[in-house]
């Protein structure tokens, strides 16, 4: 499997799903 | 009048570094990167220029901002720091989320890329084999911070007041 990070595209789609996977953790964490 | 120097020009000033930092990370990874990747490819390459008088520059900058944009940023968390990090107030979570992404960019820069870059600029000598391995460590490590750049400013900005109740409701 490639790794999304030898694209730059790749990098940037990766990076906005963690921000979603880390949004969901802390509204979690939160109580929210 | 502290309230003015820590929140105010505390903010100001890690904000300020952190644009630096971030800006010359952008410029490596939207950039340089593939504009160094043409600039081989041509006959004769094109890249020496680049290599030798735009990169130190842009690394100087880049890895003193980072060191500056943490620093400030523990001088605003201030005796709250142990809070964020450690998740122990609620309303500290996001901002602590984004200090973590923060420290793991900062370790990122001074230990994975820039000793590389130094084997790479021709600072510290390195066999061809020693510079190829160097230039896919400070790439993928370079490539880290940006992915982890998109989470960290999310919860940078989502981390106070008004911001804070817009992400999360508390």
């Amino acid at each position: 499997m490639k790794n999304p990070l030898d694209s730059l595209w790749g990098t940037v789609i990766t990076g906005l799903v963690l921000t979603a996977v880390l949004y969901y953790l802390a509204r979690a964490m939160m109580g929210a | 009048m502290w309230d003015f120097i820590h929140y105010g020009i505390g903010r100001w000033l890690h904000i300020l570094f952190g644009v630096m930092w971030i800006g010359m990370l952008y410029y490596f990874n939207f950039v340089q990167v593939d504009a160094l990747k043409k600039a081989a490819a041509d006959t004769p390459p094109t890249g020496a220029g680049i290599t030798k008088h735009v990169a130190p520059r842009a690394l100087f900058f880049f890895r003193w901002a980072a060191i500056l944009t943490w620093v400030m940023g523990a001088f605003i968390l201030g005796d709250k720091m142990a809070d964020a990090l450690l998740f122990r107030d609620r309303a500290y979570i996001p901002i602590g989320i984004g200090a973590w992404l923060g420290t793991i960019m900062l370790f990122n820069v001074w230990v994975l890329i820039w000793p590389n870059q130094k084997k790479i600029l021709g600072f510290v000598s390195a066999t061809d084999e020693e510079k190829n391995k160097a230039r896919r460590v400070a790439f993928l490590a370079s490539r880290t911070n940006t992915m982890l750049s998109l989470p960290m400013l999310f919860f940078m900005v989502a981390s106070g007041g008004i911001f804070r109740r817009a992400f999360f409701g508390a």
